[in-house]
């Protein structure tokens, strides 16, 4: 009987993540940061860090401001028209504004989207689409090693191995989603950005996924967005919860799930009264 | 249990009756259509042949074949392509990729293309003859019949290309610039592969529509008889559309048969290059990529 739930390695443990405690580097510090659309503001004085190789969770209702808040940190402001970004957002110690480079930004930070994207080519290609974009100049070894790589650590390689030259768009919701994250990995990130990426996904890809985030921990920070509020828990060191724009609260996960809150809305919302 | 219901009867009754009545229209659109191609087939078939095709007119144009005309045509279409095709798609994915959506200019320009397509082409005609004869000094010639043409079909280009860009699903786009590529690199990467068979299709239509026209070069490059070809796109050409015209409207004692057989192969050039174009979208459509 092959157990469905085996983690991304084959690791016949599930991997356990270790929190990074409080003395850790923050790989971003977000300060009074404010979103708007137009004169419509999405999300307003946010203030919390994220500390290196840390799972930080943010939950929410839906238009509490997480997916403007994932835009923001990879400055994909800069491609939407309406979207001013007030406040200071410091990556790595670096104000990202100051960034000449934003391709440079960007490709330090993976995004996984809600609906997996497969782009239409090959799946081989939409792996290594990253390092050719990024002008790295890899060899034909190198670049079937990382595509391997990336895929192994997303948990699609034993499915996609024999056909790495069909197309990645025409792959399952699950497998695209894992493409998707594989891709992201390709371009060997600091910071992996996860915007509710279970949506579209079957639960038993959903913890196949989530055993891969706990391994990647090691190697990168990770921002999991989320409408489970469950999966915070499972997963997320520390956890922000988001309510129409504002940041009402950041604690330690295993914390706030144990009642010590300091906001009642966030209890109602983790005890699932709305939401 | 599941014996017929009146309202079901009714509603195959309905069903029927539309059937009937869309499948009435298509005959009538079909019909005349057919009507035409068999007229020319059958009184101007027999003319119709190779050594029509590459033989000169002879005889005062009573006689012989239209092969100046031939390549005229084809001479004009293709640099009115050279033309055309870089500019039109280039504007079609400034305004797809590059101008913002929603900005008031952006929309200004995209309403006065899709009624540029709806300017008379005769209109075109002087324009051409102001701006690349008169203006630009450039004279009757195949270069300026062929920028006449240009211009006249650029708006068809653009719309048809815009529409296959837009075409391209956002999330792709969302995906290549997250991971750190530029607006071009998604272009070239994502974005025209996959908006190129849309572009080609509108291409070879528009192809179609320069190689019937006529108006356009009439007063900007192309001539009722030359005893030579046209060596370069600096000379004038003779072209199969205004040579039908010619034959049938300006030159006494044509035999009839020679008219319907310069519009057998003008009609026969247009359905082919239709015809490829739709073999081509359905080879396409057969490998879609999402």
């Amino acid at each position: 009987m092959v157990n469905l739930f085996r983690s991304a390695n084959d690791d016949p443990h599930p991997p356990q993540s270790t929190a990074p405690g409080p003395k850790a580097p923050i790989q971003v510090a977000v300060r009074d940061l404010t979103i708007r659309y137009g004169n419509w503001p999405v999300l307003s004085d946010v203030t919390l860090d994220i500390r290196r190789h840390e799972i930080f969770g943010i939950i929410g209702p839906a238009n509490s401001g997480k997916t403007s808040f994932l835009n923001a940190l990879n400055r994909m402001d800069l491609l939407r028209p309406n979207m001013t970004v007030h406040g200071e957002i410091r990556f790595n110690g670096v104000d990202i504004r100051t960034w000449r480079n934003v391709y440079a930004l960007r490709r330090m930070i993976g995004v996984v989207f809600p609906l997996p994207v497969g782009l239409p080519m090959t799946i081989y290609d939409n792996v290594a689409l990253a390092p050719r974009l990024s002008g790295k100049n890899l060899d034909k070894t190198a670049l079937d090693a990382l595509v391997e790589r990336c895929l192994r650590r997303a948990a699609l390689w034993d499915e996609v191995k024999d056909r790495l030259h069909a197309l990645g768009s025409l792959l399952s919701g699950g497998q695209q989603q894992r493409l998707t994250i594989a891709r992201a990995l390709s371009q060997e990130p600091q910071l992996l950005m996860l915007d509710e990426f279970s949506i579209a996904v079957d639960p038993v890809t959903t913890m196949r996924i989530e055993d891969v985030l706990k391994s990647l921990q090691e190697e990168m920070t990770i921002i999991l967005v989320t409408n489970l509020v469950q999966q915070a828990q499972r997963l997320a060191h520390r956890t922000a919860f988001f309510l129409d724009g504002r940041c009402i609260e950041v604690g330690e996960t295993e914390a706030l799930f144990s009642g010590q809150v300091k906001n009642r809305r966030t209890r109602e919302y983790i005890e699932g009264k709305f939401g | 249990m599941f014996s017929a219901q009146p309202v079901n009867q009714h509603n195959r009754q309905v069903e029927w009756l539309f059937r009937l009545l869309f499948g009435i229209m298509l005959t009538l659109l079909i019909i005349p259509v057919l009507l035409i191609i068999a007229t020319l087939f059958h009184r101007g078939g027999s003319t119709l042949s190779l050594e029509f095709l590459f033989t000169f007119p002879s005889d005062g144009m009573t006689a012989g074949g239209v092969f100046p005309a031939l390549l005229g045509t084809i001479w004009l279409v293709v640099v009115s392509l050279l033309a055309s095709v870089p500019l039109g798609v280039a504007a079609a994915i400034y305004l797809s990729e590059y101008a913002r959506q929603e900005h008031w200019l952006t929309r200004i320009i995209n309403l006065a293309t899709i009624n540029l397509a709806g300017v008379p082409s005769i209109v075109h005609a002087l324009f051409g003859l102001g701006a690349f004869v008169l203006f630009f000094r450039i004279g009757t010639s195949i270069l300026a019949a062929s920028l006449t043409l240009a211009v006249m079909t650029l708006p068809v280009v653009i719309v048809a290309s815009w529409e296959s860009l837009q075409a391209v699903p956002r999330s792709f786009r969302e995906a290549c610039w997250n991971m750190g590529a530029t607006r071009w690199q998604t272009i070239r990467q994502v974005v025209l592969p996959n908006a190129l068979t849309g572009i080609l299709t509108g291409i070879i239509l528009q192809v179609s529509r320069a190689a019937g026209e006529t108006a356009p070069i009439m007063f900007t490059g192309a001539v009722f008889f030359l005893p030579f070809l046209p060596g370069s796109p600096f000379d004038q050409t003779m072209a199969l559309a205004l040579h039908l015209y010619t034959i049938s409207t300006q030159v006494p004692d044509v035999p009839e048969s020679l008219p319907f057989a310069v519009a057998l192969l003008l009609v026969c050039i247009v359905l082919l290059m239709n015809a490829t174009a739709i073999w081509f979208r359905m080879y396409l459509r057969g490998k879609k990529k999402w």
